[in-house]
């Protein structure tokens, strides 16, 4: 199967950790990730004013890319899938949003929410099968405590996203499961880790994320995985360090047998919040 | 020579401010057959009726139409008011310019160009209508009553005391329902099993009361005052006139771990057991998902100890077939399933109780005895919270967008019984409003917050977890505009009521309509609420909506009385409006028998004679005593045979031309 790919600012600069090994493993699973040709900025946060149109439609443009493709557009980062997800959503339900974003493109043929937007997880849980990634895992991750971290942008809202139960998910546990791991099921999974707050009052993502990472220990957890750059910027700058946390590609790239990923804290997330966002730069 | 009368109604301003009354009048009296027409303020009222009656007798009026209100609100008034003055009543048409017009436009215009219309369809009928006579249906003078909760057991004891006979079918092994299953009530705080039991024992002693437990209602046929219903009693593997109540057999079965369901899966009980000590009948079930003797054919251990040989495990299910005059839903309600709200960590944490729950907890016959202690470790806890609204007054979609109108005060009663026995645990509740409308209900509410220094907290609970060995409550106080975090050893979810899951079920089969939320839709929200738009179908207690138990008790007399309205008459008029086949046209094909809902045509061979040619043919027969008039065998028959009096085919197309030319 192949995919339109959009990887989206920050798996450029920041987050290249998240884009490497996932294309890595989707290559060694057989699952093409074809990037799309000129995307832009997904526009990094979901406009939630009404009749706010020109911030969706790059969105709409890397929609439209897939859908001219013929192909379902992948994305691996937790905003971004957020993003264009709900675009699509009010494209295919709003008739508003669709006649102001088509008169502004003008594309010869005019978009309606055709495409279908699958996250890196769906695609491994729905079109490779975790049974199947199961067996392709050659050095099982045997007696590793891993919990699940979703944050909020890829349950929330649930209606739309349609990812899995907001309150109790499992996608996550049934990949880390796949892996041969042991997933730790704990309450604070799909809190927020304080997200683009932590621009504005440090303290607010601190106290947050030292509250998941306790609750997350507590429950059992030895480390964490997340799909998701921003969080993955709270979770270390704000952990208290003694807890490992990982993008779900390089767990999944280890447990493939493919190599071993670099020692966390060297590599991309050493930047701005901002970085973690948008590499292209909201904040230089 | 047809001469028709049309009356036009103002209804107040209700008609008349959408509808130019007097051009429908003027418009009416130029119609082919109308020889009178008038407008008035009320035609409802004895003044209005009185035109009508005059008109009749002045202008030898052979049909009227009524343009004014749902031939539903009164139908019957101008009816009766056509016979007396020596009218067929069925010579009456009404046109509904209310609901189908005048409430649902605002262009005066537009408005009264339709009820001009809607007059003009109903003159076209009436022109074709044929005197009919009623005729009548016998009155079976016994009641079923669906369910033995409180709601079920007062109907019965209501109607039984008027001296009529009275079934009450029941799905579990006692009466008693969720009433059985609480500690105290509000607002009196008196015992709810030392008011309930001595009702329980009252159906049980009543010579005009048959209990007919561990049983479901299976068919339903007939109609009103002559319903036939097939009952199941299902096997209960013990028998019920040999059974002693002993509870020895419970004390020896080897088979302990099913779910005691009367103490909502708290503890266990065997697979023989009596639900509860008051259990009316006081006799065994056994489980058979459960007993090891059913399953493995090994065992047989409560059959060696039952010393009144009351264990048969050869049992089958049994049936019974009777006939009711009048049917009465008392289905009741279940609280709805806690683990959609995973918020709040009901399916993870034991600690997270629903109100249920904790009535069990708190009770003395319970599974803790009475002691409030934490189901995890069987600790005192310090701290409780209590959640209101946990899946009402929910329009995401998960809940039910209906309040369940009972948590509010259950909530207070249960925080004002910890702080009374217990004064060293804090008690909090998170609420959206407290609604306490009832006698001596706010009183009770006020007491609760000043006298019992109960934490009421203005908001909402976004997570419950478990953290170091307690629970965490994270909620927001929307009077402070604060985020708030409670530590709590126990947290109480005020869980929504919903109907039983029977009741679609039952409703079905009775052909009663139901709701969204599935409860039962009563014949008029306000003037008939006991009663669903089916005849002879009563409504009593939670099937009908969200109530407590003094409200209840009133429902269900109050559908007693119905009920009992309905059995004192000998006769029930029956509805001449009913399917006539004609069996020159009939071709014998079956279309109508297999579309009758209520089995009311059959088919006879006969000698017939058409026009000359004398040939023995199948042909269709209706008995109108089961037909209802529902036309659905007019509308499939391919050779235009079938026919509903009152709504024949010519009257119909007469209508639809009349609204298209």
């Amino acid at each position: 199967m192949t995919y339109s790919y959009y990887p989206g600012c920050t798996l450029k600069t920041k987050a290249k950790d998240l884009d490497f090994y996932g294309r890595e493993c989707a290559r060694a699973l057989g699952v093409e990730l074809e990037e799309i040709e000129e995307w832009q900025c997904c526009g990094a946060v979901y406009p939630v004013v009404r009749d706010e149109i020109a911030t969706k439609l790059s969105a709409v443009r890397a929609l439209m890319a897939a859908r001219d493709e013929g192909r379902e557009l992948l994305t691996l980062c937790s905003a971004c899938h957020h993003v264009l997800t709900r675009v699509n959503h009010d494209m295919l339900t709003d008739p508003d949003v669709r006649a102001k974003a088509n008169n502004y493109l003008k594309p010869q043929v005019p978009y309606a929410g055709e495409t279908k937007v699958v996250h890196y997880l769906q695609m491994l849980r729905d079109e490779v099968g975790f049974d199947v990634l199961a067996k392709a895992v050659k050095n099982p991750l045997k007696g590793r405590k891993i919990g699940a971290y979703y944050g909020c942008l890829l349950l929330r809202p649930s209606k739309v996203m349609a990812f899995d139960d907001p309150e109790d998910p499992r996608i996550i546990e049934d990949f880390i499961k796949a892996l041969g791991a042991t997933p730790v099921v704990y309450a604070m999974r799909n809190e927020c880790c304080g997200g683009y707050v932590t621009l504005k009052s440090e303290e607010q993502s601190r106290e947050n994320v030292q509250r998941i990472i306790k609750n997350a220990r507590n429950h059992g957890a030895e480390e964490l995985i997340t799909a998701c750059p921003l969080c993955m910027y709270n979770l270390r700058k704000f952990g208290d360090g003694g807890m490992r946390i990982e993008y779900i590609t390089e767990l999944l790239y280890e447990a493939l047998g493919l190599g071993s990923v670099q020692e966390p804290g060297t590599g991309a997330d050493a930047g701005t919040p901002a970085d973690a966002v948008c590499g292209a730069g909201l904040k230089s | 020579m047809r001469r028709i009368g049309v009356f036009v109604c103002w209804c107040g301003s209700n008609i008349a401010a959408t509808v130019d009354v007097a051009a429908v009048v003027a418009d009416a009296k130029v119609q082919p057959g109308v020889v009178f027409a008038q407008d008035y303020q009320y035609m409802c009222s004895e003044a209005g009726q009185n035109i009508i009656k005059d008109a009749i007798k002045e202008h030898q009026l052979t049909g009227i139409v009524v343009c004014s209100c749902s031939p539903r609100m009164h139908e019957a008034t101008f009816r009766k008011a056509a016979a007396a003055a020596g009218l067929n009543p069925y010579m009456v048409e009404i046109a509904n310019v209310r609901e189908h017009c005048s409430w649902i436009h605002k262009d005066k215009e537009a408005g009264t160009e339709k009820a001009r219309v809607l007059m003009r369809a109903a003159v076209a009928k009436v022109m074709l209508n044929v005197p009919l006579k009623a005729g009548e249906s016998r009155v079976v003078k016994r009641a079923l009553v669906i369910g033995g909760g409180i709601a079920g057991i007062q109907t019965a004891l209501d109607i039984a005391d008027a001296g009529f006979q009275v079934d009450i079918v029941e799905k579990n092994a006692t009466i008693g329902g969720r009433m059985a299953q609480l500690d105290k009530t509000f607002p009196t705080l008196d015992c709810s099993s030392c008011i309930l039991t001595p009702k329980m024992v009252e159906a049980k002693a009543s010579e005009n009361i048959r209990l007919i437990t561990y049983a479901e209602v299976e068919e339903v046929g007939g109609f009103v005052g002559d319903f036939k219903v097939k009952i199941r009693k299902k096997a209960r593997f013990v028998k019920e006139d040999v059974c002693t109540g002993c509870g020895l057999c419970m004390a020896k079965c080897p088979s302990k771990k099913g779910l005691n369901e009367f103490n909502m899966g708290l503890n266990n009980r065997p697979a023989i057991y009596i639900p509860f000590a008051q259990a009316i009948p006081n006799v065994a079930v056994i489980d058979k998902t459960q007993c090891i003797k059913l399953n493995t054919g090994k065992c047989g251990l409560c059959e060696k100890v039952c010393t009144a040989k009351a264990i048969d495990y050869t049992m089958q299910d049994e049936f019974i077939e009777e006939e009711y005059g009048a049917i009465v839903m008392a289905t009741g309600f279940r609280p709805i399933d806690a683990s959609k709200f995973d918020e709040y960590s009901y399916s993870t944490c034991k600690d997270v109780v629903t109100s249920l729950e904790l009535e069990r907890i708190m009770n003395a016959a319970g599974p803790t005895g009475g002691v409030l202690l934490r189901p995890s470790d069987g600790k005192h806890p310090h701290s409780v919270v209590f959640v209101q609204c946990v899946g009402s007054r929910d329009v995401s979609g998960r809940g039910k967008p209906y309040c369940s109108k009972i948590c509010c005060m259950y909530t207070a009663k249960h925080a004002m019984l910890i702080r009374d026995k217990y004064p060293d645990v804090d008690v909090h509740v998170f609420y959206i409003d407290v609604r306490t409308p009832g006698k001596n209900f706010d009183e009770f509410y006020r007491r609760a917050a000043e006298q019992y220094d109960v934490d009421y907290i203005k908001g909402q609970v976004g997570k419950v977890w478990e953290e170091d060995g307690h629970l965490v409550v994270r909620g927001v106080d929307l009077i402070s505009n604060e985020q708030v975090i409670l530590n709590a050893d126990m947290v109480v979810l005020a869980t929504a009521i919903e109907p039983d899951p029977t009741a679609r079920k039952v409703a079905n089969m009775l052909t009663a309509s139901i709701d969204t939320n599935d409860f039962i839709t009563e014949a008029h929200p306000k003037l008939r609420p006991v009663e669903s738009p089916t005849a002879g179908i009563f409504l009593s207690g939670v099937c009908q909506g969200p109530k407590d138990i003094p409200e209840t008790v009133s429902q269900a007399g109050a559908a007693a009385s119905k009920v009992i309205g309905l059995l004192c008459k000998d006769k029930l008029t029956t509805n001449p409006c009913v399917a006539r086949s004609d069996e020159l046209l009939c071709n014998g094909c079956s279309c109508c028998e297999k579309v009758c809902p209520y089995g009311a045509i059959s088919y006879d061979t006969h000698l017939i004679n058409d026009h000359g040619v004398k040939e023995t043919r199948r042909v269709a027969l209706v008995n109108e005593a089961l037909c209802q008039g529902c036309g659905a065998c007019t509308v499939v028959c391919p050779s235009g045979a079938m026919d509903l009096k009152g709504f024949s085919n010519k009257q119909i197309m007469a209508e639809v031309e009349a609204i298209c030319l």
